[in-house]
């Protein structure tokens, strides 16, 4: 079986702020880590290749991003993924989450297709959630989220349970298909020291837009992209505000004058 | 919406060129080989035909020939999901100012009751997907109704609920119909021209961005259940109910539901009237209990935010933020909450908020109406005698 997890490095730290006269974004530092929730997204295809023990399971790691995302790829690999793909190139920078998806569903062409892809439920950066049923439309795979647990993997299908919210469903699905994971029931394993020391000869391929079959530059990045993003500002205080300092008697006495005076008690 | 263009003058064996769909969507009509509604858009054809079959824009003016704003009323066993209702009266608004009609749009199975009650709601049509087979939840097949329904009607704009379904079968919708998407919106507002001006938070929620979606028709986006406002229900119904047909292809998917287990049913946070939060300036779990006194003492859900969700002190399905719940109680009461962006985005429409915080510049202080800088440990339980009491000091 082959299988893709799609992973993702986000900013280490969501705090940025953003210059009130001029409008531009201050991103602060340049720390960046593997987006969480891709912790399981790469659990889970190990879990899986276990599961398959005897027969040959491949887990390629696939990501879009500038060079350091490389990094990403690097903790999935310490994790025990066998290949390293990354889709660098200035022509997706810019990319909405179509755009983003279209150009993932172009490098898994041309690593000549899985039989199932797996992504994490979100990234702790976009916070969208869209990318892995967007790239399972382009695929034309089916696809289930919020999967908690793979229950068996089979040649032609996968069985897992899956989170909804009034129930917990159990489905079969037709390989090849996509899952997007949960942090479910799997806890992520801690990178492996002998992996990381044999990390210079660890499979790492760079997929540019000129490798892949489209090499239409105005299906990728920002020109790819049918949202655009008219103004960014900071979320707003509300002003109609009270802050009191005092004993705890006096704010306890403050908080429920303020209560009843609305009749919330 | 990006569509498939048949070059006829380059095709020299039609049932060559027909072969290559997966789907059997290339067929001969009356003007020429073209793609039927079998086609699932998955562009095998524009990849191996040698450019006899290309993907192409609407390119005549984005907006021409789209009209309406539909709404995506989910169903579970027949029953609305009340985000529908709440996008209904969004959509309301912002058609009155563009002068557009508003279209609801239902799959499932069994939907009568459910499609009655949607004309209650000021929509002009309510279009059902109605069939044995849309009984559970499955994306694809889901997604093959919607893209019928956008196909048929050419709506300006598609809104969707946020819930789990939702924020799966939308981005599906969306990359089939080669268009745009906004998650999560905080605000819709409509120009008069039918542009939709969407805002989200990003990066966590530390800023937000106003998106639009200029070139590119249906506009798409989703809306979390509790951030927009519920509409009246209008005494009188309005529009149609119209059935649309539903065909094999919609029915078909790759995936099989097997087992269905309902949950043990909790009070759901997001329909609670008034809500005691706790954040990480609680010191144990033990203390957790000073927070179910004063919940108990004012008739409210206890709720708590990430971090003490992930340290395993309260049930997931308890935790407000972006990656839990969105909330919009009358009251809510957030003690040792900093107040993160990703925590007030799922808060922050609360009527009344109140905040105990030990550190005078935390965040949560931005949005509090009653902010109160003292130690939870101690203004909590006098608060909690006092409402037992009935009475202040």
């Amino acid at each position: 079986m082959k299988i893709c997890v799609c992973i993702k490095q986000v900013p280490g730290s969501s705090k940025v702020d953003i210059d009130e006269r001029t409008g531009v974004l201050k991103r602060s530092g340049a720390e960046a880590k593997l987006n969480p929730y891709d912790l399981y997204t790469v659990e889970t295809a190990l879990r899986i290749k276990e599961m398959l023990k005897g027969t040959t399971v491949t887990v390629t790691a696939l990501s879009m991003g500038p060079p350091q995302a490389k990094e990403a790829l690097e903790e999935a690999y310490m994790m025990g993924a066998d290949v390293m793909v990354l889709m660098s190139d200035r022509r997706f920078a810019g990319s909405d989450c179509l755009a983003t998806s279209y150009a993932l569903s172009q490098g898994i062409e041309y690593l000549g297709g899985f039989d199932l892809v797996i992504t994490g439920k979100q990234t702790t950066d976009g916070d969208t959630a869209q990318v892995g049923p967007e790239l399972a439309e382009m695929l034309g795979m089916p696809s289930v989220a919020n999967v908690a647990k793979v229950l068996s993997a089979g040649k032609d299908s996968l069985t897992v349970e899956y989170d909804m919210p009034e129930s917990v469903n159990v489905a079969k699905i037709a390989l090849p298909c996509l899952i997007s994971v949960d942090k479910g029931r799997y806890s992520p394993r801690l990178p492996s020291y002998r992996r990381k020391r044999d990390m210079a000869d660890a499979p790492f391929l760079t997929l540019t837009a000129d490798m892949l079959h489209d090499k239409d530059a105005s299906h990728y990045g920002l020109d790819g992209s049918p949202t655009q993003v008219e103004r960014i500002f900071p979320p707003e205080a509300s002003n109609d505000r009270t802050l009191f300092k005092g004993s705890a008697e006096e704010a306890a006495d403050f908080i429920y004058k303020g209560l009843s005076a609305e009749k919330l008690v | 919406m990006a569509r498939l263009v048949v070059h006829s003058e380059l095709i020299d064996d039609f049932e060559e060129l027909a072969a290559l769909c997966p789907f059997g969507a290339i067929v001969m009509g009356p003007k020429g080989a073209t793609v039927d509604e079998r086609c699932r858009m998955c562009l095998v054809c524009t990849k191996r035909s040698e450019g006899r079959i290309t993907l192409e824009e609407d390119t005549k003016g984005p907006a021409e020939g789209w009209d309406g704003i539909a709404v995506f009323a989910e169903t579970e066993g027949g029953r609305l999901h009340p985000v529908g209702l709440e996008l209904l009266g969004k959509a309301a608004e912002m058609a009155a100012r563009s002068r557009q009609k508003v279209l609801a749009v239902a799959v499932g199975h069994g939907l009568e009751d459910a499609a009655e009650e949607l004309r209650h709601y000021g929509t002009a049509r309510v279009v059902l997907y109605d069939d044995p087979a849309f009984a559970d939840y499955r994306v694809d097949s889901y997604t093959s109704a919607l893209f019928d329904f956008v196909r048929r009607y050419r709506p300006g704009t598609v809104l969707v609920g946020a819930t789990p379904l939702g924020r799966s079968l939308a981005p599906r919708l969306a990359a089939r119909l080669r268009t745009g998407l906004t998650a999560d919106c905080t605000v819709l507002d409509m120009l008069e021209d039918g542009s939709l001006i969407q805002t989200r938070p990003a990066f966590g929620g530390n800023i937000m961005a106003t998106i639009k979606t200029p070139a590119h028709r249906p506009q798409m986006a989703t809306v979390r259940y509790k951030v927009m406002d519920m509409p009246a229900r209008r005494a009188k119904v309005t529009g149609e109910i119209i059935r649309a047909s539903v065909t094999d292809r919609m029915r078909g998917s790759g995936i099989e539901v097997l087992e269905v287990r309902p949950k043990e049913k909790v009070v759901d946070l997001t329909e609670a009237d008034a809500i005691v939060v706790a954040g990480r300036g609680l010191k144990s779990q033990a203390d957790m209990a000073l927070i179910g006194r004063l919940a108990d003492a004012l008739n409210a859900q206890v709720a708590a935010t990430r971090p003490l969700i992930e340290a395993g002190w309260q049930d997931p399905r308890r935790q407000i933020g972006l990656s839990g719940r969105t909330v919009k109680p009358r009251l809510i009461i957030t003690c040792g909450v900093s107040g993160s962006v990703q925590f007030a985005a799922g808060m922050r429409g609360s009527g009344k908020i109140v905040a105990i915080n030990s550190d005078a510049n935390a965040s949560i202080f931005d949005i509090a109406h009653l902010g109160i800088v003292g130690d939870l440990y101690e203004v909590v339980p006098r608060l909690t005698d006092m409402i037992e009491d009935g009475r202040a000091i």
